[in-house]
């Protein structure tokens, strides 16, 4: 190991887009309308009252092409993709997404389809759907598949509606309006029931981290509908007492469904439909590995068993034996999640990644997930300063792990944020730190996944222990960090301040001059981000 | 796969035997299935799950992912005038290129230090629609451009404490459905008339309905029909005389020629980002937007990431994530809303769109596809039979064809295009039967004449 | 003063000279060092003031701290008037936060001159913490004041504890609602320095007023116990809280404030549904303590265990330790019943289960 990271961000101090526009460049010349059309037309515009016309153009940017890429290129290399570096954060399951999937699915055949064609001449791409709803079933242990939810949180929101249709077409929906969930569950489990009118009931964690079963029997009454939940929890922790959980809702009249997000340590281990889930939901791209896309090309697979096909929304893949067929007519279908299919590339990809593997590569998957978690626990443990919640639990953990630094906290003052922030430094994608309620102090929460090498497992130890040393020999600087990102240090006072924060160039040009004003209060730099 | 055994494959490196056997033998276990003690034995699969043999090979698996694409025919081999929410536009080269490289695509939840190029696009992905729909706060992508409706709505109720929402009574009924399903908790829908022909809103109704229990009424311009709603300003002093908000759907793409509605009166602006710059991908192109004024409140009430510049301390500009308490990820239960991944890479093709045009060339694709729309609309009522209602106003993108006169249907009209290898209009009989055997037709900037009189010529063949 | 060598507190006179005599060396002083230390180098713009001499100014200097030295110096030993007048000397010296080390005698003492007036923060140095008016350490202690100093954690009632001395002499501990102070909330530190604290906080607590009254407010005798969360309960039903003490309301009218045993078990008695609503109190997250005598066993079975009502919010539980509730009557058997696991109100229709020890 060096004396320090040697690692340095792409750093391009680039411009904004509106800086670099110059009067009268052109980036490209739209489509030419052909002049005949344009005298069949006739003047369109003048048909239009004034104030329905624009005035003047719109204030975008005159930029010439290679700038602008140059522009985006820089800002790609500013940008910590898996496919740049290691990413490890907590409940998002990073992961190698193949570039051939990519490839097809730009496939003119995949992206200039319109949703709406006849079925005749989509065969291939509801080949595609039905294919994949067949393997999610034997993968889960479910009956049918929907793909239209476009993330993870629209899946679990699915599951919400799903229940509210069970309960609503059986009368019940006025009795039965609580939903329970738990305090380590993703905030989607305990956020989309609300959303969908359910109150929502939260289990604290028990001494081993996750919820006991008397906890459970305390929010049972009449007016459960259900119980949804992460499990493995974001803690990595594998709730055994699960079946019961199911059966003992069961027997109060409710639905389970299974929030899938953390699955990658169960495929071809535990199955969502041998637990007893009604229904469930898995991330495509996380678990499947779809590419993130920076926060989405999201994908949500929604699993259901029997009693709750008929309440799947519209439209459903259905194959006769010779085609395949969009079924709309469906009368208890839930209302619409989303336009059209869902993410269909996003299907097609995770479809792909099923087939490259079969199920003896899920299954080797999923160990590796748990082998790499387990690896680099024992190594980050090791680190002194960290500690890990829950002692009386001695289980293994599954696919990632809550640690403290609280120790490390209460030596040098050095806090989880500043450590996060220090990373990068380190060529490492920043960690996750914890979902509110943050009840582990000073929490760090790594997923490594089953993609990268021991080598890399040990760079990443290697770097939190660097990083744990350098908050004992020179606190400051780790405070002071990130040195080597692709920015300096910003205040990260102003986004939350409604006097200063700026979501647009125009708010931005209109405020900018209150972030020096020395009326505002100098505030510590403090943690930006997520 | 037991004991000893590893499993070879390019995805898992540390499947292989060596690595495997390293890594337990530095745990101290023998086997990786001591792992998954946590997990009790009943819940355990027995055996292999049920899925067709691997194909583990790059090209083998081309070759299949082939013979599946084969079996569909898309825009490159039909001519398609089909929309309905998703429309076959013209995509720049750049916005493939900068939505495919790597280092975008396979970024995710990174901050301020290790993603600053994604925050800076996403800030001028912001900004540019900013400048389009005349506001100054701009979302992070949403969902589709329902859910951002959806949620404008809900603002609106929140902000006014009122539970009723007006929309339009030619609303898509999917996209009825998508906000009816999503509202039913806590706010009622109703509908205000509109001119079947031109798409405008009857102001008249729309006062008969303007109750105190209004929280908003939405309008979309252009409409699901295609119908230009010229009313915009007026519409706004009605819903605001009433107490209420004005929530305002668009087509971005209509900007470069159309006035924005947040300098008509419009106090949310939301709208799909698919025209700029980003394929049909079947529906997978989908993304949506809500934007409003600077006001605290307002911005209070957004369920949305958002992204905000912050001065960097040697010089130049950062991006921080702003009041995250807004979200359900803290809220949780007691959340309004829900937000999380969307499609945020299709917000950085649709800032490479609008750098590219710049104000000059999206003026230039707004009047082209209005002057296309207009020439294929006039060339389609010449046809015997055929009206284009459509006609008696203005419309951006779409317009509507009864066929009725000609004596036949969309489906049977559909029918014959396909053969002659054209998508023609969504049939819009089950709908809304009330505008009798109607289509919707689709033309972009990415038609030429030629196309168009294909499609018509077609047409005319259908229903001689 | 006085913890490692098994005295409880210094409170009374010749408790001082004991422990000093036996060896106990100030820890009050040394942990305040320790917060002061963490902070130094994060204080530009901030002038620190502090109380003379060991009072102070010298865990100040050996933090390397410019401090100013405040209010008139004191003797050899340091008693509850010399803290009070030091306190109210920083008072009126201008200081907008408070920083002190020591237990929860130290607190009440605070309390009395301050009130709910001039936030304050404690550095813990005693025995066990009662008061909710302490950080968990002198590391986060520094962290949460820097938050507070800077617009980040805006301060809250805090509940003050006093802890029955000759009981806890005899072997019990009987903690009791003294009075509130304000000061920063401790949540703020655990969420992040990014969470706008106040206001969250501020809605969730009209959050559970407005649930329960909304489904208890009428035609319910409720007996509302101590506690800030119970304050904003009350203040949403349109009737005064007592400070400290219990009150027992019915549809909006107040029917015995301050209420005795006597007079709850009265109202009880009147028949008809009844609630009994308490709310975990101090540091130690206390729902029923043996303290709280009008909240006596007696009471809790007359009512029915099934008429406790717990009420939080979330974030409140999320400091707790464990997010464990405790409750102590003094009634073994009831403590039993009473252990293991509870629904706690946190808002409109929503809940947490929590555990109960």
């Amino acid at each position: 190991m060096t004396t320090g990271p040697a690692f340095h961000a792409a750093r391009w101090n680039e411009p904004l887009l509106m800086e670099l526009s110059e009067p009268g460049a052109r980036g490209i010349v739209p489509p030419a309308a052909d002049p005949a059309i344009a005298r069949a037309a006739g003047d369109v515009l003048a048909r239009l009252p004034a104030g329905a016309r624009r005035a003047a153009p719109p204030a975008l940017p005159e930029v010439a092409q290679h700038r602008i890429v140059r522009h985006f290129t820089r800002l790609s290399q500013m940008t910590m993709g898996f496919d740049v570096t290691t990413d490890m954060m907590g409940t998002c399951t990073m992961k190698y997404s193949p570039k051939v999937h990519d490839h097809v699915a730009r496939d003119h055949r995949v992206a200039d389809i319109h949703p709406l064609q006849d079925e005749s001449t989509i065969q291939g791409l509801l080949a595609v759907l039905y294919g994949f709803n067949r393997m999610m079933c034997a993968i889960a242990g479910m009956d049918e598949f929907t793909f239209q939810p476009a993330s993870g949180a629209q899946g679990i929101y699915t599951n919400a509606c799903l229940i509210r249709a069970y309960h609503e077409a059986r009368g019940e929906l006025g009795q039965r309006n609580e939903i329970i969930t738990t305090a380590f569950s993703h905030p989607a489990d305990a956020a989309t029931p609300a959303v969908a009118g359910f109150r929502v009931i939260t289990l604290m964690p028990g001494e081993m981290g996750y919820p006991e079963v008397d906890a459970l029997k305390t929010a049972l009454s009449p007016r459960t509908a259900g119980l949804m939940l992460t499990n493995p929890e974001d803690t990595g922790q594998f709730n055994p007492k699960i079946r019961t959980f199911v059966d003992l809702v069961h027997k109060a009249g409710g639905l389970c469904a299974y929030d899938q997000a953390n699955g990658n340590p169960l495929l071809g281990i535990a199955r969502a439909g041998d637990a007893g889930f009604d229904l469930c939901q898995f991330n495509l791209h996380k678990t499947f590995s779809a590419p993130h896309g920076s926060v989405g090309l999201g994908c949500a697979a929604v699993g259901v068993k029997e009693p709750l096909r008929r309440f799947l929304p519209r439209p459903v893949v259905a194959f006769d034996g010779k085609r395949y067929r969009l079924e709309h007519d469906r009368p208890h279908a839930i209302d619409k999640i989303r336009a059209f299919l869902g993410n269909v590339p996003t299907v097609l990809k995770a479809y792909a990644w099923v087939m490259s593997l079969g199920a003896e590569g899920l299954r080797a998957v999923a160990e590796t997930a748990v082998l790499n978690n387990n690896y680099l626990l024992d190594k980050v443990r090791a680190i002194p300063g960290v500690a890990i919640p829950w002692p009386a639990n001695t289980a293994p953990k599954l696919e990632q792990v809550r640690y403290s630094w609280q120790p490390l906290y209460e030596e040098t003052g050095v806090a989880t944020h500043e450590i996060e922030q220090r990373l990068v430094d380190y060529g490492v994608q920043h960690y996750m730190t914890s979902h509110v309620p943050v009840l582990v102090p000073q929490p760090f929460t790594i997923e490594p996944g089953e993609s990268l090498t021991v080598d890399e497992l040990d760079r990443m130890a290697e770097a939190l222990a660097a990083i744990a040393q350098e908050a004992r020999t020179d606190p400051e600087l780790v405070k002071s960090g990130p040195h080597r990102a692709s920015i300096t240090p910003i205040d990260a006072s102003i986004p939350d301040d409604p006097a200063c924060w700026a979501f647009t160039w125009r708010a931005l040009q209109r405020k900018r001059a209150r972030w020096d004003a020395p009326d505002r209060k100098r505030k510590e730099r403090s943690h930006a981000g997520y | 796969m037991s004991a000893g055994k590893g499993f070879v494959h390019p995805y898992v490196p540390n499947a292989a035997p060596g690595p495997r056997a390293r890594m337990l033998a530095a745990l101290g276990r023998k086997d990786v299935e001591e792992l998954y003690a946590a997990i009790p034995p009943p819940l355990r699969f027995k055996g292999r799950l049920d899925l067709p043999p691997p194909l583990p090979g790059e090209h083998d698996l081309r070759q299949h992912l082939e013979g599946l694409l084969r079996q569909n025919r898309s825009a490159q081999d039909l001519l398609v005038f089909r929309g309905a929410g998703c429309a076959p536009h013209w995509v720049p080269a750049l916005c493939d290129e900068i939505a495919g490289r790597g280092e975008f695509l396979t970024a995710y939840a990174g901050g301020t230090y290790s993603d600053h190029g994604k925050n800076q696009a996403l800030f001028e992905f912001q900004s540019m629609l900013g400048e389009l729909v005349g506001l100054e706060v701009v979302s992070a992508p949403t969902y589709d451009y329902g859910a951002a409706a959806d949620s404008a709505v809900l603002m609106a109720c929140r902000l006014t404490g009122r539970k009723g929402v007006l929309v339009p009574a030619f609303l898509a009924r999917d996209r009825l459905s998508q906000m009816r399903g999503f509202v039913k908790p806590v706010a009622t829908l109703a509908e205000v008339a509109q001119d079947p022909a031109t798409g405008l809103l009857d102001l008249g109704d729309l006062k008969r309905k303007l109750g105190h229990d209004v929280a908003a009424v939405y309008v979309e311009n252009p409409g699901y029909l295609g119908g230009i709603e010229t009313q915009v300003p007026a519409i706004a002093k009605l819903v605001h005389a009433a107490g209420a908000l004005l929530v305002v759907g668009v087509d971005p793409l209509s900007l470069g020629v159309l006035a924005a509605p947040g300098e008509q009166g419009a106090d949310i602006v939301v709208g799909d980002i698919q025209p700029l710059g980003i394929h049909m991908y079947a529906g997978g192109g989908q993304a949506g937007f809500i934007a409003c004024r600077d006001e605290e409140r307002f911005v209070a009430e957004l369920p949305t990431t958002l992204i905000s510049a912050a001065p960097a301390q040697g010089g130049g500009l950062g991006f921080g994530s702003s009041t995250h308490e807004r979200t359900s990820y803290d809220k949780r239960h007691a959340a309004t809303d829900y937000y999380g991944t969307t499609q945020w890479l299709w917000g950085i093709a649709a800032a490479v769109y609008l750098g590219l045009l710049g104000p000059k060339g999206l003026a230039e694709v707004g009047l082209g596809v209005m002057q296309r729309a207009r020439y294929a609309a006039e060339r389609l009522a010449g046809v015997k039979g055929l009206q284009v209602p459509s006609l008696a106003g203005s419309f951006f993108k779409e317009f509507v064809v009864d066929v009725a006169g000609a004596g036949r249907t969309p489906a049977a009209v559909n029918e014959d295009l396909l053969d002659a290898g054209i998508v023609g209009g969504k049939d819009l009989t089950g709908e809304f039967p009330g505008l009798g055997q109607a289509m919707l037709v689709c033309v972009t900037e990415a038609h030429g004449k030629a196309e168009i009189d294909a499609l018509v010529d077609a047409v005319k063949e259908s229903c001689r | 003063m006085g913890g490692r060598v098994g005295l409880k507190g210094t409170d009374a006179p010749g408790a001082a000279a004991r422990a000093a005599a036996l060896g106990a060396r100030p820890e009050a002083a040394l942990r305040m060092t320790l917060c002061l230390s963490a902070m130094a180098t994060r204080l530009a713009g901030v002038r620190m003031l502090a109380a003379p001499g060991a009072m102070g100014m010298d865990a100040a200097r050996a933090a390397g701290l410019d401090a100013r030295p405040i209010g008139a110096p004191h003797g050899a030993s340091t008693t509850a008037a010399d803290t009070r007048a030091a306190a109210a000397a920083l008072r009126d010296a201008g200081c907008t936060l408070l920083l002190f080390a020591g237990g929860d005698g130290t607190a009440r003492d605070l309390c009395a001159v301050l009130g709910e007036g001039l936030p304050v923060l404690g550095v813990p140095a005693g025995v066990k913490m009662h008061s909710a008016a302490f950080a968990a350490s002198p590391r986060a202690a520094a962290d949460l004041a820097l938050m507070a100093l800077q617009g980040r954690a805006s301060a809250r009632a805090l509940e003050i504890m006093d802890l029955d001395e000759e009981a806890y002499a005899a072997g019990t501990v009987a903690a009791r609602l003294h009075g509130y102070v304000r000061g920063p909330f401790a949540a703020a530190l655990a969420q992040g320095p990014k969470v706008r604290g106040a206001a969250g906080e501020a809605a969730a607590l009209a959050g559970i007023a407005a649930a329960v009254a909304a489904e208890m407010g009428s035609g319910r005798t409720l007996v509302l116990g101590p506690g800030t969360t119970l304050r904003a309960v009350a203040a949403a039903l349109g009737v005064p809280k007592t400070l400290l003490g219990v009150d027992v309301v019915r549809d909006g009218r107040v029917l015995a404030a301050d209420a005795s045993e006597r007079d709850i078990l009265a109202a009880l008695g009147e028949g008809g549904p009844a609630a009994i609503l308490v709310t975990p109190i101090g540091g130690q997250g206390h729902i029923l303590g043996r303290g709280n005598q009008p909240l006596s066993p007696a009471v809790l079975r007359r009512a029915g265990l099934d008429s406790l009502v717990v009420v939080a919010t979330t974030a409140k539980l999320a400091t707790l330790h464990d997010q464990t509730l405790r409750v102590d009557s003094g009634d073994p058997a009831l403590d039993a019943a009473l252990a293991g696991w509870r629904r706690v109100l946190t808002g409109p229709g929503t809940a947490a289960v929590c555990r109960v020890a």
